[in-house]
């Protein structure tokens, strides 16, 4: 038995209590959904764990008009310390249910739940418990005279789904607005366990609302004639479709959008903690993560040696049952997204880059896709250009710091990237010229609700964290849209 | 006999430059009361291309400047506007009617405003940036950085310098660069506010003023890809709709039309991008 043979340590189900079928949340209960039903499945396997009612148009104006009623009729009247108190609530409750949370999210997303555990479900408490204390304190968000907008739509990938739903509702309740939200088709699980948590905090009925469905689902919501903000978090396509339809109106608009991040090792990196970061850069969550380190850029005087000493490293991650203690690579939430997964890396291949997988065994049912490196990349390949959204890292190079920021800058997106470096004048002056939201140096894929989180260019606008996550969701003096 | 006045050729601002419009096209310019004053350049696509052609270029350089630098730069137009104040009262008294004094007010405005945000480029950063107190061993910092070439279109059918400026001096104080569609009716003002720019050190590219049609020119500017936001503060009079719609195509970020010309801090961090920095702490 090798050192990287360990015994299954799974995390029980137990602690799941699951209905077999979840309605829309409206009003502060669960009511029935007119849309075609959904049938939510374990990606690891294919089992079906529930069935989720969705909502049609009716459904839609439904929530919308409870949301408008807690709106005029409580929350945008209640002090701002009262709403504080609730999110506290709502920020204490997501704790005391974290590990149910946990199992429910790798259950439903496909995700290790060494993630879910440590990383998706606290900083979905943290951002709660960081935004709760905004609530009262609105005069301090830099703006003149800041006003709540009122109904917020919000709709969320499957990525990150109960995280998302904080990083949305938080802000968006601290701020004085009202939220329907919609989770993602592939992951509504979390956002209805969320539904009691709302309940179980008492919060009052109609100010969080939320509604499953697909993709007509959310666009009915977004385009809704009371709706006074929208925020989106998923592709730069649907983001596009989404600001058309927003456009003319008086709606406030944020977008999280899509990203190619971009990784650069310089030859004086610190490499045992660089080839750690690269694998957190692109392996966290299976590499679907919008600000994912899918560029390698190695200085080419230190390439041939940080390849060898990554593809050591992508030896020891062990793939397989989301629900094992020991997984650091689960399934991939969707046989849609390993097609394109698939579909992408071979495109890469026919352009000329060197495909390189390690020997793993990968289970027989569910979404699997093996850490994927590919060697060889040129800029103008597909693999350097367009989002994966998986577990595939392209690999090239350059020569000097300008020929590095050249390369990272060169792209339509602009979300997120990583410097890794011993010469801290180098790292600033890199950071400096990289045209990315979010710049992470000598670390990667590290996220705060205090810290400011957003795109630019194709990657999105407005931030989500900090006081310009407040500010999304606020008018300032002129009440003026954007 | 009285002496033959000299009157101007008015023509676009591009790249510090004062070229006629590629097209060959003008239009005439008249006075309040109907009579003509100049034949003015109509701007056409291309001419809107090749001014964001030159505001891309010089964006790196201006938004590299030290805060301070900018201050100084943006300072010393005020200076110029000022010494050349009564030719803009001239000109706005002979294009949109009313009185001297009235004419004198919008442009004492302009000044002021240009002077109140000037002073903002070495202090907006201050404002809007944080140090975040994150969870971990990381020295957390965001920053507001200029978001790119800027398309604006100016105020249409009034306040032809305040408008101008009311657009103008947010977008370019935080070291964006832009492109600007004139006051169709009254463009007069913008290109003499052109004269002052091109003396006044400010980098070629910059500023790039365009005058005609913006009805014509403002669906080239959305929709165009290199255009990083779209200002439609003064389109409230046109179909902006379909301009913020085409701007969708590369998420082009819009204002929509407000018509409001008052100075304000939003105004400049709408045309900024926040950029954050997580420096590790614990690596010794």
């Amino acid at each position: 038995m090798s050192f990287l043979e360990y015994a299954p340590a799974p995390e029980s189900r137990a602690i799941l209590n699951l209905e077999d079928s979840y309605g829309l949340f409206i009003g502060g209960e669960l009511t029935d959904g007119h849309g075609e039903p959904l049938e939510s499945i374990s990606p690891a396997d294919g089992s079906r764990i529930a069935t989720f009612q969705t909502a049609d148009a009716d459904d839609v104006d439904r929530a919308v008009g409870a949301a408008r009623r807690a709106y005029d009729t409580v929350w945008s009247k209640m002090p701002g310390a009262e709403r504080a108190k609730y999110l506290f609530r709502i920020a204490r409750i997501v704790q005391e249910r974290a590990r149910e949370l946990a199992v429910a999210e790798s259950l439903d997303n496909g995700k290790p739940i060494k993630e879910t555990r440590d990383f998706d479900v606290p900083t979905a408490a943290a951002w709660f418990f960081y935004y709760a204390g905004w609530a009262d304190k609105l005069e301090y968000a830099g703006l003149t005279n800041p006003r709540a907008l009122g109904v917020a739509a919000q709709v969320i990938p499957w990525n990150f789904p109960l995280m998302m739903l904080a990083w949305k509702i938080a802000p968006a309740l601290a701020a004085g607005n009202t939220v329907v939200l919609k989770p993602a088709q592939t992951t509504p699980l979390t956002a209805l366990l969320f539904a009691e948590i709302v309940q179980q905090a008492d919060l009052p009925a109609g100010v969080v609302n939320i509604i499953a469905g697909a993709g007509e689902t959310g666009h009915a919501l977004i385009a809704h004639g009371d709706v006074d903000k929208v925020a989106f978090t998923g592709s730069t396509a649907v983001g596009r479709s989404i600001a058309r339809s927003v456009a003319g109106t008086k709606k406030k608009l944020t977008l999280e959008l899509g990203g190619k991040g971009a990784n650069i090792v310089f030859d004086d990196a610190p490499i045992d903690q660089a080839v750690e970061g690269v694998v957190t850069g692109i392996f966290f969550n299976q590499g679907q993560v919008c600000c994912a380190g899918s560029r390698l850029l190695i200085q080419e005087s230190a390439h041939d040696e940080f390849v060898e000493r990554l593809q050591r490293r992508m030896e020891t991650l062990r793939v397989g049952d989301p629900l094992d203690k020991n997984t650091d690579v689960g399934a991939i939430n969707s046989a849609a997204q390993l097609a394109r997964i698939e579909e992408l890396t071979a495109a890469g291949v026919d352009e000329g880059a060197v495909s390189w997988a390690p020997e793993c065994d990968l289970p027989d049912e569910g979404f699997w896709f093996r850490p994927t490196l590919l060697t060889g990349v040129s800029t103008s390949h597909r693999v350097a250009r367009e989002e994966i959204f998986g577990p595939v890292l392209s690999v090239m190079t350059f020569r000097t710091p300008a020929e590095a920021i050249a390369k990272a800058n060169n792209t339509p997106y602009g979300l997120s990237a990583g410097i890794w470096s011993d010469k801290g004048s180098r790292v600033l002056s890199v950071a400096d010229k990289l045209r990315a939201g979010v710049v992470w140096t000598n670390t990667f894929n590290k996220f705060d609700p205090t810290s400011p989180f957003g795109g630019y260019r194709e990657s999105g606008y407005g931030r989500e964290g900090g006081r310009p996550g407040l500010t999304s969701y606020l008018a300032d003096e002129k009440g003026s849209a954007k | 006999m009285s002496r033959l006045q000299i009157p101007k050729t008015y023509k676009q601002f591009i790249g510090g430059k004062f070229p006629r419009s590629e097209s060959g096209r003008t239009y005439r310019v008249t006075s309040a009361e109907g009579e003509f004053v100049a034949n003015a350049a109509q701007s056409s696509r291309k001419d809107a291309r090749d001014a964001v052609t030159a505001a891309r270029s010089a964006f790196a350089a201006w938004s590299g400047a030290t805060s301070y630098n900018r201050v100084q730069v943006l300072y010393r137009i005020a200076e110029v506007l000022e010494g050349r104040r009564t030719q803009f009262i001239d000109e706005i008294r002979t294009l949109e009617g009313g009185s001297a004094a009235s004419a004198a007010a919008q442009v004492d405005r302009a000044i002021d405003l240009w002077v109140w945000y000037a002073g903002w480029a070495d202090k907006y950063a201050q404002v809007l940036g944080s140090a975040n107190p994150v969870a971990g061993p990381y020295f957390n910092l965001s920053v507001p950085e200029p978001t790119g070439v800027v398309a604006q279109i100016a105020p249409q059918g009034s306040d032809s310098l305040l408008g101008l400026v009311a657009v103008i001096a947010p977008a370019i104080v935080s070291g964006n660069t832009v492109v600007v569609i004139a006051d169709e009716r009254a463009p007069l003002p913008a290109i003499s506010f052109a004269e002052v720019v091109a003396t006044s050190d400010v980098p070629d590219g910059v500023v790039n003023i365009l005058t005609g049609s913006a009805t014509e020119l403002g669906p080239w500017l959305a929709s165009h890809a290199d255009v990083d936001a779209l200002d439609l503060t003064g389109a409230g009079s046109l179909d902006w709709v379909a301009l913020e719609e085409a701007a969708a195509e590369t998420i082009t970020r819009v204002v929509r039309p407000t018509g409001d010309l008052h100075g304000s801090l939003q105004k400049i961090a709408v045309f900024t991008e926040t950029k954050t920095i997580w420096h590790t702490t614990s690596l010794i």
